[in-house]
């Protein structure tokens, strides 16, 4: 029996599954009498449906129901106050098929259910729409004037606002980041089924099962123990999938009005502008430092976009307020309403395009000092969270930079750009750093020990990619000393114990501390039984003379021992259930909780086509403890590509005549394929955090992220002598 | 980007529409003016979209499919058959199953097997050729699965994730998989898998920038590359028959 250890590079629970293709995602269960529905979308980004013709589409074989707002089930949820409470976004939700109205384009305004799929997909284009067209904005940067304050947005100023302008060395610079849509490879999908009236039950791609739980029983007016969301695999999501979209309503509206389960996935096409997506940002940086490189003020000013029904904001500012040691701050953050889809938390929601101003904006004023842009990091290294003054729960960051730069051989650098070169190929090294809170939520889990020594837990998590799955399992293991074989772990099912969403990368903390905690319980739990029940070899033993060892309980001093198996054999039980809530103490709010970043990128870019290639990556990830290595390293694998895409060619364009996307589809907009990806080296610090959470770990799933854009921005710049400030960095940007 | 490999697009409905008929060449004309998109959803648009498609979809029929659908395409090109598409009676052989079936001319095969046969290990990422989540086998070729017409495969040998093991013991390529940790959320996997077993099979593993280049056309959004890389790179010095 091999013992288990948090950290092992450990396989994956659930990889033979997936490789097999046994694994099945929300659009592939194939129930009896299972129908298809497809969306047909608006063609206009603002105004009304002045007819909807659906006739020839009901006419056509197969077609089962055309369902619009003219013909759709009542939705009592739709009905409920604007900024109706409990939301996460302030705002009207948006409402599929309630009224005429056109609110963005590619809205979902009809569904056709057919009993195959190219019988809906053809009675969809036999939808015939009119529309009253209105005067539409889709641009940010048109409408910068229109900028407000969101209503959850407070600005945070600190010291002297304005100290900035006084500085000896002032860097002042407008940076420009694009949409950046998520594309997961599985589009989303929803099965649903209805059990009579009052019950029904989702195959979903989700984030959060008891989010979707939460959300559509609110919707149809339903117990919460009559919606079941079924999720255990969800083919990627990146913040996608953790809200309560069109093609879930569509499905259930769809099965309701046709009696038989339907199954909706939107056409890739459909998940540019209905299921969110990273707004572009327009940012202000201004830094002032002595010219010793001490930080005397910060002043940034972003701005996002958001749609006219809700106010989505993002983070963008967060790093800038406690990276570095600053005393003087000024930041404001600031949405325009525009005729879009809202838009909805995508991989580091705000850090990711807010750490691009911030950390580009260091690299030019280490240029601007005459100073390494590592050694202006660590000079202003913030000895705790300058935002509110907390000492840091654990902080390694200056570990990263050592580590990171001596792997990386930062100190081959010449400082001076377009002063290294290969061939054709300019040379650049650039860096950044990154800050990514590190949180933990309410959770609860729920392990079963079984008569055969193994045991079942449950969470309702999901686990779209990250390997929580794996992860949980593990820490059972490890706690209750089985292998893995041992321990079966079941996720992904809104009927198990209360999980948050898989988002925000404090899934291991939330659930992780759970089933740390409830594996504790359950061998205190056990403890119990074998020292209570005469005829036990332990019968009257004190607490401090045993100790685990394996499944097995011992006494220190003698040789009497009880396998879990025994206890429960003793007792007469077939099984010893245990349950169990768990939440950070007060101490979380006495720190500050953070997980830090070095990334040092190099590249090449071709001196006559400007092609740029990422050529060497190394991320020195402070993530507190790693609870698998193996799983772990791909999460920052994945960062990084993300990263690569966000910098070099990931751009969700708009043509504003009509409001109208251009590239949407994966052949137009582009994202990093195997050959725009180099070997990315991943360095860990692997030191527990003493205050998250009981197995030392911070998030993973988004610091890696963090800054990286700028990290290759700075390496271009190195290479070329061109500051490049607005996303993409595409080669005609450089010639 | 980089050596971006995308093997074909296919097009969608509202390409269709503009290239259809002289009616349309005007719709395509007050497109690239100011008409609004809108226009296209007039009724006689509409009509002529319909018309198109029923004679498009029967002249992909004519042009690619077996005699029998040439047949039934001739009996009727009325709006019955049109609309109904009748059925095509072909043999084909999935993971060492021959398979006898009566497909819709406009079934691509890798709707066929994800919805009529259950063989929901083949993925649909984008449906148009751009992704590689449907790569799948014929007569051992890699194929996007969702670019081709069920009635293009007749009497071919089909390969799917689901045939690649052998009884219980995996192919060596999804044990590499699983090893390297090849994949996140699974979804690109099973085409991943797919294309990689190719990959070897067609000679273009010898270094890892080869394999990077040959194994672009399929898309791993969660960037499990480097991983993918590792496995392949394994089985191929593994020098395990794949």
């Amino acid at each position: 029996m091999r013992k288990v250890v948090m950290g092992d590079r450990l396989d994956r629970v659930e990889g033979q599954l997936k490789v097999t293709g046994v694994a099945r995602y929300a659009a592939e269960y194939n129930l009896p009498g299972v129908a298809h529905g497809v969306l047909v979308t608006s063609s206009i980004p603002r105004g009304r449906i002045s007819k909807i013709d659906t006739k020839a589409a009901e006419r056509a074989p197969g077609v089962l129901a055309v369902v619009t707002h003219e013909n759709a089930p009542e939705v009592p949820g739709y009905e409920a106050s604007v900024n109706n409470e409990g939301s996460r976004v302030y705002g009207q939700e948006f409402r599929l098929f309630y009224d005429d109205k056109i609110l963005h384009n590619f809205q979902p305004v009809a569904l056709v259910v057919a009993d195959t799929y190219e019988r809906a997909v053809h009675g969809a284009f036999l939808v015939s729409i009119g529309y009253e067209k209105e005067l539409h904005n889709t641009s940010l940067r048109d409408n910068l004037d229109d900028a407000f304050t969101p209503a959850d947005q407070k600005d945070h100023k600190r010291g002297r606002p304005d100290a900035y302008k006084e500085a000896p060395v002032l860097v002042e610079q407008e940076y420009h980041t694009p949409i950046q849509v998520h594309n997961p490879m599985e589009t989303h999908s929803t099965t649903a089924l209805w059990e009579g009236d009052k019950k029904v039950k989702v195959y979903n791609k989700t984030q959060a099962t008891k989010i979707s739980q939460k959300e559509i029983s609110k919707a149809f007016d339903l117990e919460k123990e009559n919606v079941e969301a079924h999720s255990p695999f969800v083919g990627g999501a990146f913040g996608s999938s953790s809200r309560l979209w069109p093609q879930e309503m569509a499905a259930i509206m769809g099965a309701k009005v046709t009696g038989r389960p339907v199954k909706v996935m939107l056409m890739r096409d459909q998940v540019f502008n209905m299921v969110g997506y990273r707004p572009a940002s327009v940012q202000y940086f201004s830094v002032g430092a002595t010219a010793e490189g001490k930080l005397l003020g910060i002043a940034h000013h972003a701005r996002g976009f958001t749609s006219r029904y809700e106010q989505f904001t993002e983070r963008l500012l967060d790093p800038t307020k406690s990276m570095y040691s600053c005393p003087n701050m000024d930041t404001s953050y600031k949405l325009v309403s525009l005729d879009m889809s809202t838009p909805c938390w995508t991989r580091g929601p705000g850090e990711t395009s807010g750490s691009f101003a911030l950390e580009s904006a260091m690299d030019e004023l280490a240029y601007a000092l005459k100073m390494d842009p590592l050694e202006l990091r660590k000079i202003n290294y913030a000895e705790k969270d300058p935002e509110n003054d907390k000492p840091w729960s654990s902080n390694y960051l200056l570990q990263c930079y050592e580590r990171g730069a001596e792997r990386f051989g930062w100190s081959r650098r010449n400082p001076e750009p377009r002063s290294m070169r290969e061939g054709e190929w300019l040379v650049g090294l650039g860096m950044a750093s990154g800050i990514y809170k590190a949180a933990r939520d309410r959770a609860e889990a729920r392990v079963k020990l079984l008569a055969d020594g193994s045991v079942l837990l449950r969470s309702a998590v999901a686990d779209v990619g990250p390997g929580s799955a794996t992860i949980f399992t593990q820490i059972a293991a490890d706690r209750l000393g089985l292998p893995m074989e041992k321990v079966r772990f079941e996720w992904g099912n809104s009927v198990f114990p209360y999980a948050p969403g898989q988002f925000g990368s404090h899934t291991t903390a939330s659930v992780g501390s759970a089933v740390y905690e409830v594996c504790t319980d359950l061998k205190q739990r056990l403890q119990e039984l074998a020292v209570n029940q005469p005829g036990s070899p332990l019968y009257g033993a004190q607490a401090a003379d045993l100790f685990f060892e394996g499944n097995t309980l011992k006494t220190k001093t003698g040789n009497a021992s009880l396998r879990y198996a025994d206890v429960l054999e003793l007792h007469a039980l077939k099984e010893l259930e245990v349950s169990r809530e768990s939440r950070g103490g007060p101490e979380l709010d006495e720190f500050s909780s953070k997980s830090f970043c070095a990334n040092f990128v190099e590249v090449r870019v071709h001196a006559a086509t400007g092609e740029v290639r990422v050529a060497k990556v190394v991320s020195a990830v402070d993530a507190g403890k790693i609870m698998n290595h193996k799983t772990a390293e791909s999460q920052v694998y994945g960062s990084v590509v993300w990263g690569i895409g966000i910098a070099l060619m990931e751009e969700g364009i708009i043509d504003h005549r009509f409001g109208r996307h251009l590239n949407n589809d994966l052949a137009d907009y582009h994202v990093p394929i195997n050959a725009d990806v180099p070997d990315i080296d991943v360095i860990f610090t692997d030191l527990e955090d003493p205050i998250v959470d009981p197995m030392g770990a911070k998030g993973i799933g988004e610091i890696p992220l963090i800054g990286f854009t700028a990290a290759i921005a700075n390496a271009v710049y190195h290479a070329t002598g061109k500051r490049i400030t607005k996303l993409p960095i595409t080669p005609d940007k450089l010639l | 980007m980089a050596n971006r490999k995308i093997v074909a697009t296919k097009l969608r409905a509202n390409d269709l529409i503009l290239c259809s008929s002289n009616e349309n060449l005007m719709a395509k004309e007050e497109n690239s003016g100011k008409i609004l998109p809108e226009s296209r959803t007039d009724k006689k648009y509409n009509e002529a979209r319909r018309t198109f498609l029923k004679q498009s979809s029967l002249l992909t029929a004519l042009a690619l499919a077996p005699p029998a659908v040439v047949k039934a395409a001739e009996a009727g090109l009325d709006e019955k058959v049109a609309d109904q598409f009748e059925k095509v009676p072909l043999s084909l052989e999935i993971n060492g199953e021959l398979k006898k079936l009566s497909v819709e001319p406009r079934t691509t095969l890798l709707d066929l097997l994800r919805e009529q046969l259950d063989l929901t290990g083949t993925k649909k990422g984008c449906d148009y050729g751009q992704c590689g989540a449907c790569t799948v086998h014929a007569d051992g070729q890699r194929i996007n699965s969702c670019l081709s017409l069920t009635v293009m495969q007749e009497g071919k040998k089909i390969t799917t994730i689901e045939g690649l093991a052998t009884g219980d013991e995996l192919h060596p390529m999804q044990a590499a998989f699983i090893e390297y940790d090849g994949f996140q959320c699974g979804y690109c996997t099973p085409g991943q898998i797919m294309s990689g077993v190719a990959c070897i099979r067609e000679g273009h593993a010898n270094s890892e920038s080869e394999i990077r280049e040959y194994m672009s056309g399929n898309i791993c959004r969660c960037g499990a590359y480097p991983n993918i890389i590792k496995a392949i790179t394994a089985v191929k010095k593994g020098g395990k028959k794949v």
